[in-house]
């Protein structure tokens, strides 16, 4: 190494040493002790026993853990494809030359800023089967089609009804779409005014230009915002805990992997056990992750390159 | 002709589910505003008969002490927007204005880490936090921010590689050492960088539910998301005129930095899905 370079060595490594530290203490060292409770009894109040493979042979016979795995997958796969369509959607209607685009935006854009604390509370009054804003909107509707029906169709009462729980967090979640349209928005901003001048000139239809020239050029932008979703959506915990005021919802309906962890963790005191099911949502989340990106692979479209 | 048509389409689209995008904020503030009775009324009124004021000085009441969740919220906030801003900045610098061997390799272990997801090191970082004595305290709130988000280094990385390299090489070569580069030239160029990480932190943590959730054991310690959830469940979440008062006061801070920052906001949004 000549003198210049390891002098550049000190001064890079110098700069990131905040980072190395951080590294080291609150992700190095928390994966690897992770991996380590996850073979031993741990309550935290005693030093770890080592019990080898128990909690991962647990975790195959446990009931609970797998209606959580399959409420968690349940939900992102209604929730992301639904977010995206939306995002994706919202995103084009403000992309059309009409008036009060900016005003529309930042209507679309609000919810999501919303702090989850209040999302999830303002949402469980909204979802109350009573007395909520969505029951009251879906009144006449509903009305109108059980007497097309010939059969009354009572407006579910979302939280407390098993099979609607899971929907009612995903509308929860569609409210907040406002940040992927932002980016989404962003993407449409870049395609080249003349690919539609061109593809207008080919006499094709608006249907036509959103599926040859708006979707592979807004590739890159849907994979990269579903790849977020999945990382995401797969962690959920926050809103389906305090839309249940700290449970898992009627017959566990809104029991998800994160929530299963942290009450093994801080409600039974079962950290080892809750450390097994931590590492088993890393490994689905990073399957689930490399499977969107093996299909990027063959659908996203990176112009010029 | 048809693309006057087309655009009342486009406009009667965007003002439906515009309508329904705002409905909710209207929900919470109508409800807010209404008799304990007028909220349990069934079918719901829409608007309260008199806008009843004073639930929201009861429901800072109720929430018990409002004023020091408040306090936690923003002393958090400032410590968790100046730590992240300075050390992610000094990491990205590290990380995009130096050449030093195995730098792009390390820089692939720092992208790595963003794929972690919270609850794998929550249990080892509580145990980690029990051992420093710090659970009970704020500290496991704000001090891994000193410590660089890998999010934010990977953000400013983006702007500092936008710098020409020969505006660095020049300084060098007039004897300036890196850390006045940094400082005094690097950092004043990309203000509007930082001010995004800034709001974007400060947004982060004035939102965060589960840290608090976990680390925080002394209510005098709550911050006002915990506060909040404390009122819920202690009320058994019926006093839905005082959940929605305090939900409004939680929303309002964070919409008003919105709306005074909004340019800079949305365009770190974009950057963030785009590069």
């Amino acid at each position: 190494m000549s003198p210049g370079e390891s002098t550049r060595l000190r001064q890079g490594l110098g700069f990131i040493l905040p980072w190395l530290v951080g590294f080291l203490f609150f992700s190095l060292y928390p994966l690897l002790a992770s991996l380590w409770f996850s073979l031993c009894d741990y309550s935290v109040l005693a030093s770890p026993v080592f019990i080898g493979t128990k909690n991962f042979t647990d975790m195959a016979t446990d009931p609970v853990f797998w209606q959580a795995l399959r409420n968690t997958l349940a939900f992102a796969f209604a929730a992301i494809p639904l977010g995206t369509s939306l995002a994706i959607g919202l995103a084009i209607l403000l992309n059309q030359p009409v008036r009060g685009r900016g005003f529309f935006r930042t209507v679309f854009f609000l919810p999501s800023l919303v702090p989850v604390i209040s999302l999830a509370i303002l949402w469980q009054w909204i979802l109350n089967g009573q007395m909520g804003l969505l029951n009251t909107l879906l009144h006449y509707p509903l009305e109108w089609v059980g007497h097309w029906l010939g059969t009354p169709c009572p407006p579910p009462d979302w939280l407390n009804d098993p099979h609607f729980a899971l929907w009612g967090l995903v509308f929860t979640g569609l409210w907040g779409t406002g940040h992927a349209m932002v980016i989404y928005l962003a993407g449409l901003q870049e395609i080249p005014a003349e690919l539609y001048e061109a593809a207008e000139l080919d006499g094709t239809n608006a249907w036509q230009r959103f599926r040859h020239v708006t979707l592979p050029m807004l590739s890159p932008v849907i994979f990269f915002n579903v790849i977020m979703g999945v990382i995401g959506t797969l962690q959920t915990f926050a809103v389906p805990f305090i839309l249940t005021n700290g449970g898992d919802g009627p017959g566990r309906s809104l029991l998800f992997v994160a929530t299963y962890i942290y009450q093994n963790a801080f409600s039974y005191w079962n950290m080892g056990y809750a450390c097994s099911l931590a590492l088993f949502l890393f490994l689905l989340i990073a399957l689930i992750t490399l499977w969107v990106v093996r299909i990027g692979e063959k659908r996203v479209h990176y112009a010029g390159r | 002709m048809n693309s006057k048509i087309s655009r009342t389409l486009v406009w009667i689209a965007l003002l439906t589910v515009g309508t329904l995008f705002l409905l909710p904020f209207g929900w919470m503030v109508s409800t807010s505003l209404k008799p304990l009775a007028e909220t349990m009324s069934v079918p719901p009124r829409w608007l309260p008969s008199s806008p009843q004021w004073h639930n929201y000085p009861d429901a800072m009441k109720a929430m018990g002490p409002f004023w020091i969740y408040a306090r936690n919220t923003l002393l958090l906030a400032t410590l968790n927007v100046v730590g992240t801003v300075l050390s992610s900045a000094l990491v990205a610098y590290g990380f995009s204005r130096i050449d030093w061997r195995g730098r792009d390799r390390v820089f692939f272990v720092l992208l790595m880490t963003m794929m972690i997801p919270f609850p794998v090191v929550m249990v080892p970082l509580y145990a980690l936090f029990r051992e420093l004595g710090w659970i009970g305290t704020l500290a496991p709130l704000w001090v891994p921010a000193f410590c660089a988000s890998a999010f934010h280094v990977f953000l400013l990385r983006q702007f500092f590689l936008t710098i020409p390299r020969e505006l660095s090489e020049a300084a060098r070569i007039d004897g300036c050492s890196e850390w006045r580069i940094f400082w005094q030239i690097i950092l004043p160029l990309t203000r509007p960088a930082l001010l995004t990480v800034a709001l974007f932190q400060f947004m982060a943590t004035w939102n965060d539910f589960l840290g608090p959730l976990i680390f925080l054991t002394r209510q005098a310690d709550f911050t006002l998301s915990l506060g909040l959830q404390a009122l819920q469940s202690q009320q058994g979440g019926t006093a839905w005129h005082h959940l929605m008062a305090a939900s409004t006061l939680v929303v309002l801070p964070v919409l008003a930095l919105f709306f005074l920052t909004q340019k800079s906001f949305l365009r770190g949004i974009s950057t963030t899905g785009l590069k």
